[in-house]
């Protein structure tokens, strides 16, 4: 990934980008940290919170405008939060003693001239910049328009207290000048810079005005008409007097003044000063309405529990709409921008060191879940995609990630299932069937029939292709796999006459679709809708189904709805799921997600199966924002991930989508099993799990059948090792499985064992324990050698090389 | 790790010899290692228990394909 690439993404995620509250206020609170530390009763904390941006935030914290309140997003569901009279009580409170110890260590000299709130603003910031300040005032105290505030809101002793902390700072504070015009131009020739608040500012002042008789100033910047004058303030003077906005009027003076003394771009970096729109979306559909609380005593504001409650209505706003949806982004703990970054610093580390994104990038499904949902289409798969080409590039993708499927893929487009052929008895194909390897693999008999009831409706000759369509290889980031494959389909069919293509998996359809566009290709659905369904069906006719939408079919309306069509030909009736349509979930294989990350992807699909059992929630994906922040950070329960589970059978249309949904222990049928059922009257929902040697016998087997047909013979080499016989109780198949130890590596390890007498014998059982490195992988297997076969009691693996017994 | 019980609990079908603990190597990911494991010192053969290659070194494997 490039920088601008990099900046290209984090720029897409407005996770971080500021709450409205903050980004309406003028000099920037952060409100939403405010009260939180508010709703936790930690006044000191949110007392901090405000001090950073307040200039005297004991004055300021009372007596604020709070122009942030109109955009608060509690506002969109009944009534803002309170923030102005939180801030009220979390001063009173917290009556926080500023410790500001600072001295003057710039030798420039700036005048600030008026002591209304935005000269006292100045004053304060470029004290804690180190200027060495002088405040002027015709009057005799400071503060000018906060003695008009009412003592019960702004005791005067407050108004002493904190404005004494110029003093403290070392300013030079002269009261009852004059301040005419000689005067100012002698203040303009001592000082090297000045401040004109225009509550104080005098007509003879040699300053430019505007249409109100103002001091004019350009609005970004403070600027007057002449050079090292800026000005500010005097709100009051044409409209209601706003303490916030005279706050960031003194601030622009004081930042424009320091880049004056500096020679800096006065203008540059400055778009977001003062109130601005922010991007950070903030989902409020689900969060109960809370009314605001209304202090008991409305001229004193607030009690600490009233404000406590009151804090405690803020959403804390935060966009994390695709973390609320995606079990592999919640598990990593960070959101996309954050990822971004890692995923980029991880590709960046020197060899050697540590690359902690590597699994991660080899997690996600590429379900695209997360750009549906994002207010930026923010697709965490195409980064991971990407990530996961690069890291194939620098040849530093481990094995272990993909290697198991890979190995599958080559399965399919092997001499055990690759085959293309036309039509038996035919030598041209208008047609070609291309059923996936996945779908032979788990219901091959109904791949059978429907490609026979193809030829029997379509005419001009249907050919079939069995392979794969390279998805592995390309989920894997393997580029040139992935072209390999393709590119060899292609010359196929070419050579079968460039046929329509039949496709019964809607990720082959949508590689074709995308890799081989000029390969014309319609789904089994389409051509079954057309051509009318068969006669014997399965006898789901009446039956209610909830439809599994495959991830791939987000944006493939069509085949979405003629299954559903199709469904409703059966006599089927649906029950819709909340996230189907555009929004399923991925069932853990896309992606590869169960070669890189198998614990995930159970999590993923047990999740989609099992919520039930865990009481779904009315409405299954509105946490409300901040929610998931503040869980985290509080260390407790983050699960607000929970998919809404119907009782009902699944009905998928993906064979792995079936296959994963049955053994998370779902009933869950394939389309296909019910409009050629493989046993008449049959119940495919509750057929169950199948292993990956099982599927693999099934591709061979509708190659087989396929190939008699034809009057072929198959490709015959049977190698020694696959004529052993084993036996093994069910719970052994299904924790072989889990562990992808095919039955075949276990018939190598024995066929090994046997040969040459390497084996360990168990003292008490009289079982034999063997290993054997096949590759990348060492197998162990427990076994029993059995009159006609063996007894398979147990086997593991491990991807580290056993060297041997060393010295 | 693979202890002495185990080592009790399995014996060298190859020349019916004990198993006793010693040195085995490993490679992985360009990183050797040496372990203490049961094995039997004439044949070669070594014992990696269900237990170790499932819990320590199937951590250890994660960790160096992190790396
Ligand atoms: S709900 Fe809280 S975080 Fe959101 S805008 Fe209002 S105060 Fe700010
Ligand atoms: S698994 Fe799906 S939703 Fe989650 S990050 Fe990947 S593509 Fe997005
Ligand atoms: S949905 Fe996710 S990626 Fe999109 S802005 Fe929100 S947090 Fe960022
Ligand atoms: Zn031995």
């Amino acid at each position: 990934m490039e920088q601008d690439k990099l900046r290209e993404w984090e720029n897409k995620c407005i996770q971080e980008e500021p709450p409205e509250c903050t980004a309406a206020c003028p000099i920037h609170v952060d409100a939403r940290l405010f009260a939180k530390e508010m709703g936790r009763g930690d006044f000191e904390a949110a007392y901090k919170v405000l001090a950073r941006n307040m200039p005297f935030p004991g004055i300021l914290g009372r007596i604020c405008d709070h122009p942030c309140e109109l955009r608060c997003k509690r506002g969109e569901v009944e009534a803002p939060i309170a923030i102005g009279l939180l801030e009220r009580r979390c001063v009173e409170s917290a009556a926080g003693k500023l410790r500001m110890q600072l001295l003057p260590r710039r030798e420039q000299k700036i005048a600030v001239v008026g002591a209304g709130f935005a000269g006292l603003t100045t004053a304060w910031d470029l004290l804690k910049k180190g200027f060495q300040v002088t405040v002027f005032d015709r009057s005799e105290r400071l503060g000018r328009s906060l003695w008009d505030i009412p003592e019960s809101l702004l005791p005067r002793e407050v108004i002493r207290e904190e404005l004494s902390v110029l003093e403290t700072l070392k300013a030079e504070i002269r009261l009852g000048e004059s301040l005419d015009g000689a005067g100012f131009e002698e203040i303009c020739r001592e000082f090297d810079a000045i401040f004109v608040d225009r509550e104080v500012a005098g007509p003879d002042f040699a300053l430019g005005v505007d249409g109100n008789g103002e001091i004019a100033v350009d609005a970004a910047t403070g600027a007057t008409g002449r050079e090292g004058v800026y000005a500010g303030g005097g709100t009051g003077r044409c409209g209601a007097w706003s303490p916030v906005t005279e706050a960031l009027h003194g601030r622009k003076g004081a930042l424009s003044i320091e880049r004056f003394i500096q020679k800096a771009q006065m203008g540059a970096g400055r778009e977001n000063e003062g109130p601005f729109a922010t991007r950070l979306f903030t989902n409020i559909a689900g969060i109960d309405p809370l009314p605001r609380v209304v202090p008991g005593d409305a001229g004193a504001g607030y009690t600490d529990d009233e404000a406590r409650e009151e804090a405690s209505r803020c959403i804390q706003c935060e966009c994390m709409e695709c973390v609320k949806v995606c079990l592999f982004l919640e598990r990593y703990e960070g959101y996309p921008k954050k990822y971004a970054r890692q995923v980029f610093n991880n590709e960046r580390v020197i060899f050697g060191a540590a690359h902690t994104k590597n699994q991660f990038v080899n997690s996600c499904s590429g379900c695209g879940l997360c750009e549906t949902v994002c207010p930026n289409d923010f697709h965490m798969g195409d980064l991971c995609h990407e990530a996961r080409r690069t890291m194939n590039e620098q040849r530093l993708m481990p094995a272990s990630f993909h290697e198991f499927a890979l190995k599958d893929m080559a399965h399919s487009g092997g001499e055990r299932f690759a085959l293309c052929r036309h039509e038996p008895g035919k030598n041209e194909s208008a047609w070609l069937y291309f059923p996936s390897c996945q779908l032979c693999a788990t219901s091959p008999a109904e791949v059978l029939s429907s490609y026979r009831y193809l030829k029997e409706r379509l005419s001009g000759g249907v050919g079939v292709m069995l392979g794969c369509c390279g998805a592995p290889a390309y989920w894997a980031g393997r580029d040139d796999l992935f072209r390999e494959t393709i590119g060899s389909l292609r010359l196929e069919w070419e050579r079968l006459g460039r046929p329509r293509v039949i496709t019964a998996c809607a990720t082959c359809r949508s590689l074709f679709m995308e890799h081989l566009p000029e390969m014309e290709s319609v789904s089994i659905w389409k051509v079954l809708e057309e051509t009318g369904l068969p006669r014997s069906t399965c006898g789901s006719s009446g039956a209610t189904v909830a439809v599994a939408d495959p991830c791939i079919t987000r944006h493939d309306r069509e085949t979405r709805e003629s299954v559903r069509r199709i469904a409703g030909m059966l006599g089927i009736t649906i029950d819709e799921l909340s996230l189907s349509g555009e929004k399923p979930e991925c069932c853990g294989f896309g992606g590869l997600m169960y070669n890189a990350n198998p614990k995930l992807a159970a999590d993923v699909i047990s999740h989609r199966v099992q919520a039930s059992q865990t009481a779904v929630p009315a409405k299954p994906f509105s946490p409300p924002g901040g929610w998931y922040r503040t869980r985290r950070q509080e260390g407790t329960d983050t699960a607000y991930y929970r998919t809404e589970v119907k009782e009902h059978d699944y009905l998928a249309y993906c064979a792995m989508c079936r296959d994963n949904l049955a053994a998370a222990g779902k009933r869950a049928s394939h389309l296909i099993e019910l409009i050629f059922p493989a046993v008449e009257g049959g119940d495919p929902a509750g057929r169950g799990w199948i292993s990956w040697s099982e599927r693999r016998a099934n591709r061979g087997r509708v190659r087989d059948v396929i190939l008699r047909e034809l009057g072929e013979k198959g490709a015959g080499n049977v190698a020694e090792h696959e004529n052993i016989t084993l036996s093994m109780t069910d719970d052994v198949r299904r924790r072989v499985d889990e562990r992808r130890i095919l039955e075949d590596d276990i018939k190598k390890v024995i066929h090994h064992a046997e040969r040459n007498g390497k084996r360990l014998k168990n003292v008490q059982t009289g079982q034999y324990r063997a290993f054997h490195q096949q590759e990348n992988v060492t197998f162990w297997v427990d076994y029993t050698p059995e009159a006609n076969g063996f007894t398979v009691h147990n086997a593991y693996c491990h991807r580290m090389k056993i060297v041997g017994v060393m010295g | 790790m693979s202890g002495p019980e185990e080592a009790k609990e399995w014996s060298c079908a190859a020349c019916g010899g004990a198993l006793e603990i010693v040195k085995v190597g490993f490679t992985y990911m360009k990183g050797n290692f040496e372990v203490d494991l049961p094995a039997c010192r004439g044949c070669g053969l070594v014992l990696v228990s269900e237990e170790l290659a499932t819990g320590k070194m199937a951590d250890a494997e994660r960790i160096l394909e992190d790396k």
